[in-house]
């Protein structure tokens, strides 16, 4: 009950924040100087060709009026038409989602395992020289972001022992039999092997940048909940049972500490996926944030509405999702 | 026990020394880069283009560290960076601060309808991807120096809105406000006698966090073509521009990657260090 | 041979004072000792020792562990984990915060059986079931499928308890296990543990502050003063004629067995300043 309400609630805040997003952006792009129309046609067009692409596009009417037009089409699903591309935004949107979140949640699941591991290792190792490094390659992970990683993997790995790819997300020459742009789930279902490899190590070096400061919070945060945890009461008598301190980390503390950990990987996870945004255009992944980078620099003011929202959705959605997780695995809320 | 703590604390004074001596060291480049800078960074020649450094084979001696495609001298321009680089981190860090700590302060300590709408603002700034709000601000207001220190002020300031609000909320509940409260101090008296000092050392940590962001904010925006004019030299740009000769002329790349990392790695080094060091208040 | 010998123990924080000065204490099977001592004395310290859960600060200077015949102190970790686990166990003081709060009752009482003893999971449930019954839960199979914060203290010390003698364990540390309950719970829990410890003839080694509940529970007593044995005796003799001064101060001042309406009597000044130079002195 307390939950359902709960819920509730973060649904219209969601929504709120939602709204408020979808104003501010499209306030302010327009507000951009410069007709954006006259942009995308060749040199010799007359002023009646830009006027008459200009009304097509609704871009002559004031803008609260484009607004609540646009308000409209986007709870019937029709979110424009891309300037530049001149397809609907949803289908170039959705075309592109898949790659984007393929390489977030590759990046998640490296950060979780890694991360993770190093938590339990050094919790398993506490007090000795292994968890000292274990804390200083944290700090210096921490220190760095992504972008600055994805630089540095591209010198180690793409120029100076070239065994990854560093740019595209697929070799432009294979032969895709895919009919989803989920790549990478389709070709392990269709046990195309080869092409998950060229996937992979087109995906691995954005995935491991985006993945090194995620990893770095969850093992700090993760190894000191850990750390507090051991010294409670209950894994203190779970040790006089005969149990392996592995098993006794692994099964006593680790249930109890990931809590705290879980939420910050919510938020932590949207600043992740906030980071494909330049990671894409670093690594010429072709995503969502690329094709938001080339909506901005082109103008491309539908395209522009469309991402941003949907960024903001999936956002909004990550901590929604979180904050549902958490109450379930935690029992004392779960009854109440 | 003891042993194993104060080994900890003195590595971190080492990195904390290092890092201040980093940054210094940048101050001193960036106000003396005439001075220092062998060469123009401005100035090209398109026959000694893309010279690798000194110590490759086929260098030529007066471009210590190479040229890049135009033939512009990479160590002049990485000295010459230094300038857009720390002003970028210095006002933009300064500004985002000011305004972020002082809308936290209003919302934590006098909540209403100030907390409600500085809280929404917030959620809304959460839900936008910050690098591409960024990139959106300068299409928007157009490239510049002036822009890119506006688009981080607007963009960032929730970093320490979010953690002074909560401080001040936290700070705001405690006795001693109360006992100055009842002692006639005013309200706003109050916050800036009481709580401002008790959240400084907080806000002196984030703002030295923030500044090694605004320098990446900078370096990314360079490298998406929206930052200054393609020709200052910034490190961004010049990382920009060795991305796409990465096979052709690693140095043009590899040199202001190095200096951004440090002059990052410091600033964020120098924080988390600081933090150590107030970490008695911050508990 | 007794089942647990303790053998000139010694411990020490690290960097620091001792905290266990040359301790011997002997438990015979089915035997229940207590150990008394004022806070701080060491008597918790002396229940992790056997049990090999001592704070990672303080390292063991000297002496042996004996149980049953084999040295603790010089098995492998692992070796010593096992044995302790599958012959002993810890019956905790705070019922509050020695149950997982993220686990299920069932498994909290039955993973030892089948994953130390390698017990079937059917046959340990069963046991579980039975113990619980034994610890006059009801509806036993009901709280197995619980989460801690759903019971009351009193129900969970019960729990920690039956969780203690499911593996038919040799000895038990029970750790002031009445402590932290209400008045009126702690006699009943002190009843259970008492009619268990008969029922299984196991030896228990009964950390307390109170005198009375010595009385009542054990058969021998060893007197702590700062990590030293000052009296090891009979739990009789003790308290027709305490030996040493000490002892005899500690038993003058709980007003139960000499004036009800004094109330609780400091010890007297002079016999702590004997009684800290004797220990000192070693
Ligand atoms: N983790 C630790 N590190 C160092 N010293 C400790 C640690 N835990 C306890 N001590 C010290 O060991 C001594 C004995 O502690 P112990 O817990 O055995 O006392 P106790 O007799 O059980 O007292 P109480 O009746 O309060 O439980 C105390 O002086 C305490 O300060
Ligand atoms: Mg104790």
């Amino acid at each position: 009950m307390a939950l359902l309400q709960t819920l509730l609630l973060r649904l219209v805040t969601t929504a709120v924040t939602l709204f408020g997003v979808a104003v501010i952006v499209f306030f302010v792009i327009r507000v951009v100087p410069g007709n954006p129309i006259a942009m995308m046609l060749p040199p010799g067009a007359t002023q009646a060709d830009i006027d008459q692409l200009t009304a097509l596009y609704g871009l002559d009417k004031s803008i609260p009026q484009q607004f609540l037009i646009w308000g409209l089409g986007v709870l019937h699903g029709d979110f424009g038409t891309s300037i530049t591309l001149r397809q609907p935004v949803l289908a170039l949107v959705l075309g592109r989602l898949p790659a984007t979140l393929e390489l977030s949640v590759m990046a998640l699941v490296m950060a979780v395992l890694v991360g993770g591991a190093a938590a339990l290792t050094g919790t398993r190792l506490r007090a000795t020289k292994v968890e000292g490094g274990i804390d200083i390659a944290n700090g210096m992970a921490l220190s760095v972001p992504d972008f600055l990683w994805g630089l540095v993997l591209i010198l180690v790995f793409g120029v100076l022992v070239p065994v990854f790819q560093i740019s595209g997300r697929v070799t432009p020459s294979l032969q895709l039999p895919f009919v989803t742009n989920f790549y990478l789930v389709e070709s392990i279902v269709r046990l195309r092997f080869d092409l998950t490899k060229d996937l992979l190590s087109h995906m691995f070096l954005p995935a491991v940048a985006l993945a090194i400061p995620l990893a770095a919070i969850i093992g700090q945060l993760l190894k000191q909940s850990l750390k507090e945890t051991m010294h409670l009461d209950y894994v203190t008598l779970a040790r006089t049972q005969g149990y392996s301190e592995a098993r006794v980390i692994w099964r006593e503390a680790l249930p109890n500490a990931i809590l705290p950990t879980l939420t910050l990987v919510g938020v932590q996870f949207t600043f992740l996926i906030g980071g494909t945004v330049i990671i894409e255009r670093l690594f010429s992944y072709e995503g969502l944030g690329n094709m938001a980078i080339d909506a901005v620099i082109n103008r491309d003011l539908p395209l522009i509405q469309g991402i941003v929202i949907l960024f903001a959705v999936i956002f909004t959605g990550v901590n929604l999702v979180v904050d549902l997780t958490y109450a379930a695995l935690n029992p004392r809320l779960r009854h109440g | 026990m003891a042993d194993g703590r104060s080994q900890v604390r003195r590595r971190a004074g080492v990195r904390l020394w290092l890092s201040a001596i980093w940054l210094l060291l940048l101050i001193l480049l960036a106000i003396f880069a005439p001075h220092i800078a062998p060469k123009d960074p401005l100035e090209q020649d398109l026959f000694s283009g893309r010279l690798p450094p000194f110590w490759v084979h086929g260098a030529d001696k007066s471009f210590l560290l190479g040229t890049d495609s135009l033939g512009r001298d990479v160590l002049s321009r990485i000295i010459f960076g230094t300038r857009i680089a720390l002003a970028v981190a210095f006002i933009s860090g300064t500004l985002t601060c000011i305004i972020g700590a002082g809308l936290g302060l209003l919302a934590g300590f006098y909540r209403g309808w100030v907390d409600v709408l500085v809280s929404r603002f917030i959620d809304i700034w959460m839900a936008f991807p910050p690098v591409l709000f960024s990139i959106l601000l300068i299409a928007v207001i157009g490239p510049g120096l002036f822009s890119i220190i506006l688009a981080i002020v607007v963009i960032d300031w929730t970093r320490f809105a979010r953690v002074i609000r909560a401080e001040a909320m936290s700070q705001g509940a405690m006795d001693y406000v109360a006992s100055a409260r009842v002692a006639g101090r005013g309200k706003f008296g109050t916050m800036l006698r009481e709580i401002l000092p008790n959240v400084l050392p907080i806000i002196v940590v984030l703002l030295t966090l923030e500044m090694g962001i605004a320098v990446i904010v900078e370096a990314i925006l360079s490298f998406v073509n929206l930052s200054i004019s393609t020709d200052d030299p910034t490190w961004g740009g010049m990382i920009s521009e060795g991305r796409t000769s990465i096979h052709q002329a690693w140095w043009v790349l590899v040199f202001p990657l190095i200096t951004l990392f440090l002059t990052v790695l410091s600033f964020s080094q120098l924080g988390e260090g600081l933090k150590d060091r107030f970490d008695p208040v911050l508990r | 041979m007794n089942y647990l010998s303790i053998r000139n123990l010694s411990a020490r924080v690290k960097g620091g004072g001792p905290l266990l000065r040359d301790v011997s204490l002997e438990v015979a099977a089915g035997e229940v000792r207590g150990l008394v001592g004022e806070s701080g004395a060491g008597k918790s310290m002396i229940g992790k020792a056997i049990l090999g859960i001592l704070p990672k600060a303080v390292d063991i200077t000297e002496g042996q562990i004996l149980l049953d015949g084999t040295d603790l102190l010089s098995l492998p970790p692992a070796e010593r984990r096992i044995r302790v686990g599958a012959s002993c166990a810890l019956i905790p003081q705070d019922p509050l915060t020695a149950l997982n709060p993220s686990r299920r009752i069932g498994p909290q009482i039955t993973d030892r059986l089948v994953h130390i003893l390698g017990w079937t999971r059917s046959d340990a449930e069963a046991r579980a079931r039975a113990l619980l019954g034994e610890v006059q839960i009801n509806d036993p199979a009901r709280v197995l499928r619980q989460y801690p914060h759903e019971l009351s203290g009193g129900m969970r010390q019960r729990i920690l308890i039956a969780s203690a003698f499911a593996a038919e364990p040799k000895l038990i540390v029970a750790d002031e296990p009445t402590t932290a309950l209400d008045v009126t719970v702690q006699k009943q829990i002190l009843k259970l543990i008492a009619g268990l410890q008969a029922r299984h003839g196991t030896a228990l080694v009964f950390v307390t502050h109170d005198l009375g509940v010595v009385s009542k529970v054990c058969q021998s007593l060893s007197v702590l003063y700062s990590g030293r044995v000052v009296e090891d005796t009979t739990v009789t003799d003790f308290f027709r004629a305490p030996k040493h001064p000490y002892s005899a101060a500690l038993l003058a001042a709980t007003p139960k067995y000499t004036d009800p309406s004094a109330g609780l009597k400091p010890v007297p000044d002079a016999v702590i300043a004997a009684v800290k130079a004797e220990v000192e002195r070693g």
